[in-house]
């Protein structure tokens, strides 16, 4: 390797062999971006390939989104309870679920659990295909890879994440109205209007934004690894491991920034 | 050097382009500041099989990918069928690799596919004709390599000379005008190799497809260039003896990613260059 040097194994690159390559791998994903979405307007479409993702990202997921869901609605409602109840406002219970949830937890925990299953999955199929020569092939034979792996699979992941999301946010709540119910006693009925009544139109669009960009990043991340794996089933590993690492710290960084933007466009305080 | 030896660039660069299916004219690729090809010139005239030797690393496969427009080159210009390959854009590429068919090292069948699924892939992806002409072309592409019988079972299930021979069903399925070989016999037993390169053979002589074949099999090249396909056997027969310079294969051998010799059989056993001589020792 240029300007690289070997010690006692260890490979040493010079900071601008690094920096170049960083860079590089940053144009990369970027151009694998832009093409992801610029394809759905160019001809052919993949429907069938997108189907099949939906099914196996969408219905694949349901398990762990709705474990998710529920895990994650009770716990904050144990939480919320502990806090709440020194000072006599356990009825809050309700609203400190709803707005948690849909605001943030049920996107970001969604995310952070399709990221897991799916980047990884994309990046080993995609990876093994471009390490046997697969992906070659595929360009050999006429087809372009980013028309029929990557798009199908970014537009599938958006799509089903949307409304994974909206499954984990409301099965946030039940786990959130069994916890009240069991634990505190809480009505029913109260829980439940409670907690409708202090959604507001902007927490909805808020919760609803963020999957479509997680999605993407899922997406787009968990490709990108797969189409640059190199170095037989041992770089399609690292490219998994790269693959879940990236999408889950990116859906995080992304999560801050997006709600910070969302919060000054919607007029929240 | 032997004028045979053609290092004669100028030659080559007159020669009449519309007889020739692949034509490289100095062409130079690098990976990582190592030169992969080095001022690489050579032509490919249509109905002929060149085969393409050198040890390993030294731009063989490199060579078929450059054909299809899989690497671009730094230098230097490609031509097949008269289209300039590394003028062209990725879209247009896609057009042109429909006429060209390629067997990989290691076959590339998509294993989550069928052997029917892969060997009609690129029928399906066209889209212009349904699915029983697809089916029938199937078949017949199934038959050229004697494995009808795998139609329904998945690449994981065949052997590697199997799954050879289904690569070839494939890339053969839309009679392609120019066919990219390489190494079709690597890690396989004699007999299955014998049974590959009959494929080939048969392929040349029957369809008179242009092809390159990457091997490091030197045996099998000679095998190509001392033997035709008889349709009334159905097997290929050795020529007579004297009768070499009638079957329309041709020798490329490059060394550290330089053209060292380019010409027929005769040409090669009569060369006196030692890495050559080394080499068919």
């Amino acid at each position: 390797m240029a300007d690289g040097d070997f010690l006692g194994g260890v490979e040493l690159i010079s900071p601008v062999e690094f920096a170049k390559g960083k860079i590089q791998a940053v144009q990369d994903y970027a151009l694998l971006s832009v093409q992801s979405v610029t394809n759905l307007f160019k001809k052919p479409l993949y429907i069938a390939d997108f189907i099949q993702q939906a099914d196996s990202i969408g219905v694949g997921s349901l398990t762990i989104t709705v474990l998710t869901g529920l895990s994650v609605g009770g716990a904050l409602a144990l939480n919320s309870a502990s806090t709440l109840g020194r000072f006599g406002a356990l009825s809050l219970i309700a609203q400190l679920v709803s707005i948690g949830m849909v605001r943030e937890i049920g996107p970001v925990f969604t995310g952070l659990m399709v990221a897991g299953r799916n980047a990884s999955g994309m990046a080993s199929e995609i990876g093994s295909m471009r390490v046997t020569e697969q992906i070659d092939a595929m360009r050999a034979l006429g087809t372009d890879p980013m028309k029929k792996l990557v798009t199908p699979r970014v537009a599938a992941t958006v799509f089903m994440l949307f409304f994974l999301t909206i499954l984990a946010d409301l099965l946030g709540l039940v786990g959130g109205s069994i916890v009240a119910r069991v634990m505190y006693g809480l009505d029913w009925h109260q829980y439940w209007t409670t907690s409708w009544q202090i959604l507001a139109y902007s927490d909805v669009l808020m919760g609803l934004i963020k999957p479509l960009l997680f999605g993407f990043i899922i997406a787009t991340i968990g490709c990108y690894y797969g189409l640059t794996a190199q170095g037989g089933t041992q770089g399609v590993g690292r490219a998994t491991t790269q693959a879940v690492v990236a999408s889950g710290i990116l859906i995080l960084v992304v999560d801050f920034f997006l709600t910070r933007l969302l919060m000054t466009m919607l007029g929240y305080r | 050097m032997p004028s045979t030896l053609l290092m004669d660039d100028a030659n080559r660069s007159h020669a009449n382009s519309s007889n020739q299916a692949i034509i490289f004219e100095d062409v130079r690729l690098e990976f990582a500041d190592k030169a992969v090809l080095d001022n690489v010139s050579f032509s490919l005239p249509r109905g002929q099989t060149k085969a393409i030797f050198g040890a390993t690393g030294s731009g063989k496969s490199t060579i078929l990918k450059l054909t299809l427009g899989l690497f671009k080159p730094d230098a230097g210009r490609i031509l097949v069928m008269g289209e300039d390959v590394t003028a062209m854009s990725e879209n247009d590429l896609f057009e042109l690799r429909r006429k060209i068919g390629i067997v990989f090292q290691e076959s590339a069948l998509f294993d989550s596919l069928t052997v029917r699924d892969n060997v009609a892939y690129r029928l399906v992806e066209e889209g212009k004709i349904g699915d029983e002409e697809i089916d029938r072309r199937v078949h017949e592409a199934l038959s050229f390599v004697e494995l009808e019988h795998t139609v329904d079972m998945f690449p994981s299930e065949l052997s590697g000379g199997m799954r050879r021979r289904v690569g070839i069903a494939r890339a053969i399925i839309t009679k392609p005008e120019v066919l990219l070989y390489d190494s079709p016999t690597g890690g396989l037993d004699p007999v299955t190799s014998t049974t590959i390169i009959e494929l080939l053979v048969k392929q040349r002589d029957v369809f008179g497809t242009s092809s390159l074949l990457v091997t490091h099999r030197l045996q099998d090249a000679f095998i190509m260039a001392t033997h035709r396909f008889d349709r009334d056997t159905g097997h290929m027969q050795p020529l007579p003896t004297g009768s070499k310079s009638h079957v329309p294969m041709s020798f490329l051998i490059l060394r550290e990613g330089k053209v060292i010799f380019d010409g027929d059989a005769i040409e090669l056993v009569k060369t006196d260059n030692p890495y050559i001589r080394r080499f068919l020792a």
